[in-house]
C-alpha cells in the first residue's frame, strides 16, 4: 500500500530536548490510525511537524502528492469562542481552500454546510453565534466544518477531550465514514478502548516511537508499561545524541526485512 | 417653526460659516469610517492595545520629518508611515524568531522609538511643536491634508471589504488558515499597515496621543450592542462620526481644543454603552422570565 506521509527520522526540539526522537515510519493512503502515549510525548507536536508549524530539528516529513488537501483540528484551547461569527459561517470556512476571498458562496454551499451541520446533529443551531454553545458543540461544529473541507488527509488533535459520550459516538461514527470514504485519517487520542474498538492502526509514541502497526499488537500490556515508564521530566543533563547514519542505516534495512 | 430653524442653525450653523470647520468635519468623519472598524478588527485579535503602543512608535518619523522639512504635512505623515512600518515590521521579526510573542515584542520597541523621538524632538523644536505633534489640531486642516485623510480612508474601507474573510479567519482562527494554505503573515502584515495608516492619518488632526482614541473607543462599545461582525464593524463607524461631529459642535461653542472633546465624546458614547447596550451593566439588572428548556 503507497504512503500518505512518510516521516524519515524525525526529531522535534524543544530548547535542545527533543519531543519527538528519531521517528521514522508511514502513514498508509486510506489508513485509519491512532496517536496514542503519556502525556509530553510528543503527540501534538508530530501532527504540528506534519503541518510544518514546527521546525524539525533533523530528519523530514514527506507529503506525498497523492495525498491531497489536509484538513486540522488543533486542540480546542487554540480557538477564541467569543469571537462574533455565527455558527453557519463558521462552518463555511471550510470553504477557504476553494473559495478564497474573492469567490461566491453558491445556494447549493450553503445548503451543503447545513446539511454537514446536520450530519454533526446541530440542525437549528445555523444562526447561533458560537459563543452560546458548549464545548461539545463547537466540536461538533468542527467537525462540520472539515465535512466541508473535503480533505483527502485529516489530522485530529485530542478531538474528544471534554466531549460526552454521545457526542463521541457520534464523532466517532463520522471518523468511521471517512475511513469507508478512503480518507487517511490521523487521531491523537486518550482513551485506549476506543481506539481498540474503531482505530486499526496505533502509534505509540514516548517521544520515540515504542510500537507502531495494528492495534491490538501494539497496544499489549508491555508495551503499554514501556511507554508509561517515559520519563516526563526532560534530563538536564544528557548528553549529546549521538546516532549515527550507519546504525539508522542498518535499522531500515532489518525492517525492510522482516 | 422658528424654533426649529434655530435648532437646525445651530447644528449645521459652525459649519456653513467656516470653511475650517467643514474640512475638519469631513476629516472626521472619513477617519470615521476606516478607523472605527479597523479597532473593532484590533479588539478581535485582543489586541486593544496595540494602537495605543503604535501611535507611540510613529513618533521618531514625525519628529525626523520635522526636523528635516519643518511642519509640512507631507513629510511628518510619511516619516510617520515609515517609522511605523519599521516598528511593526521590527515586533512581528521578533515574535517570528525569538520566543517572545507579539505584544511583547512590540511593547519593547514602541518605548524605544516613543524615547526616540522625544530626543529627536525636544532636541530640534519648542515645547509648542512637540504638543502639536502629541494632541494635533484639527482645525488646522488644510485642503493637503484632507485630500491625505480622504485618501487613507477610502484605501482602508476598499481594502477591508477585500480582504474581509481573509482577516476574519486570520484573526478567529490562525492555525486553520495556515492549515489550508492561507499566507497568515501577510494579511496580519497587511492589516497592522492599515492600522499604522490610519493611525498616521488622524495624528494631524487628533495628535499620535489622542488618534487612538476615535480607533479603539467606539470599537470596544460596538462589542457591547451586537452579536455580529458586520454589525458591530457599522456600528463603530457610526459612534465615531457621531462622536466626531459632536466633538467639533463642542469644541466650537465652547472654545476647547477639538481632538481632546472628540476623544471625550467617543467616551461618552463608550460609557452610555457600557449602561444600556445589551451586553451591558443595566440590561443585567432587568429579572426578564426564563424560557422552557
Amino acid at each position: 500500500m503507497s504512503a500518505a506521509i512518510t516521516l524519515e527520522n524525525l526529531t522535534v526540539t524543544y530548547r535542545r530536548h527533543p519531543a519527538l526522537h528519531h521517528v521514522s515510519g508511514e502513514f498508509a493512503l486510506g489508513s485509519l490510525t491512532a496517536i496514542v502515549g503519556p502525556n509530553g510525548a510528543g503527540k501534538s507536536t508530530l501532527l504540528k511537524s506534519i503541518m510544518g508549524q514546527v521546525r524539525c530539528n533533523s530528519g523530514r516529513v514527506v507529503k506525498h502528492a497523492d495525498a491531497g488537501r489536509i484538513a486540522f483540528l488543533p486542540q480546542q484551547a487554540e480557538i477564541d469562542r467569543s469571537f462574533p461569527i455565527a455558527v453557519l459561517d463558521c462552518v463555511m470556512l471550510g470553504y477557504w481552500g476553494r473559495a478564497g476571498l474573492f469567490r461566491r458562496i453558491s445556494v447549493a454551499m450553503v445548503q451543503r454546510a447545513e446539511q454537514a451541520l446536520a450530519a454533526v446533529g446541530l440542525e437549528g443551531f445555523a444562526q447561533r453565534s458560537i459563543s452560546s454553545l458548549s464545548v461539545g458543540q463547537f466540536q461538533r461544529v468542527l467537525f462540520a466544518r472539515i465535512l466541508l473541507q473535503d480533505a483527502r488527509l485529516i489530522l485530529l488533535d485530542e478531538p474528544f477531550s471534554a466531549v460526552d459520550t454521545k457526542t463521541t459516538e457520534d464523532l466517532l461514527r463520522i471518523i468511521q465514514s471517512w475511513h469507508t470514504q478512503q480518507r487517511t485519517v490521523i487521531a491523537v487520542l486518550h482513551d485506549y478502548d476506543q481506539v481498540r474498538r474503531a482505530f486499526p492502526q496505533t502509534l505509540l509514541l514516548a517521544r520515540n516511537v515504542v510500537a507502531w502497526g495494528a492495534t491490538e499488537q501494539v497496544l499489549c500490556h508491555d508495551n503499554l508499561h514501556r511507554a508509561r515508564t517515559m520519563s516526563e521530566a526532560v534530563d538536564e543533563h544528557a548528553p549529546l545524541c549521538a546516532v549515527d547514519v550507519a546504525s539508522l542505516a542498518a535499522v531500515a534495512a532489518q525492517g525492510q526485512t522482516s | 417653526m422658528m424654533l426649529l430653524h434655530d435648532v437646525l442653525q445651530w447644528l449645521i450653523g459652525p459649519f456653513q460659516e467656516f470653511s475650517f470647520m467643514r474640512r475638519a468635519l469631513v476629516a472626521t468623519l472619513a477617519l470615521s469610517f476606516s478607523s472605527a472598524p479597523l479597532g473593532v478588527l484590533l479588539t478581535l485579535r485582543r489586541m486593544s492595545l496595540f494602537g495605543d503602543a503604535l501611535s507611540h512608535a510613529v513618533l521618531p518619523g514625525v519628529a525626523a520629518g520635522f526636523i528635516f522639512f519643518g511642519l509640512s504635512l507631507p513629510a511628518l505623515s510619511i516619516g510617520g508611515f515609515i517609522a511605523g512600518v519599521i516598528v511593526v515590521t521590527l515586533a512581528g521579526l521578533v515574535s517570528r524568531h525569538t520566543e517572545l510573542k507579539e505584544d511583547a515584542s512590540l511593547a519593547a520597541v514602541y518605548v524605544v522609538a516613543l524615547a526616540l523621538g522625544v530626543i529627536l524632538i525636544s532636541g530640534h523644536g519648542t515645547q509648542l511643536d512637540l504638543l502639536h505633534i502629541l494632541f494635533g489640531n484639527v482645525l488646522g486642516v488644510d485642503t493637503q491634508g484632507l485630500l491625505l485623510v480622504a485618501g487613507v480612508s477610502s484605501l482602508s474601507v476598499v481594502l477591508i471589504a477585500a480582504l474581509y474573510r481573509g482577516l476574519l479567519l486570520e484573526s478567529f482562527d490562525p492555525s486553520f488558515l495556515a492549515a489550508s494554505g492561507g499566507r497568515g503573515t501577510l494579511y496580519q502584515q497587511l492589516f497592522l499597515m492599515l492600522v499604522v495608516m490610519n493611525l498616521v492619518a488622524s495624528f494631524q488632526t487628533l495628535g499620535t496621543l489622542m488618534a487612538v482614541g476615535l480607533m479603539m473607543l467606539p470599537a470596544v462599545s460596538s462589542r457591547l450592542w451586537h452579536d455580529s461582525l458586520p454589525a458591530q464593524l457599522l456600528n463603530s463607524a457610526l459612534q465615531a462620526a457621531l462622536a466626531g461631529y459632536a466633538g467639533l459642535m463642542f469644541s466650537y461653542y465652547a472654545s476647547v481644543p477639538s481632538g481632546p472633546v472628540i476623544i471625550v465624546c467617543a467616551g461618552g458614547l463608550y460609557f452610555l454603552s457600557l449602561m444600556f447596550a445589551p451586553r451591558g451593566w443595566l440590561p443585567r439588572l432587568l429579572r426578564r422570565p426564563h424560557l422552557r428548556a
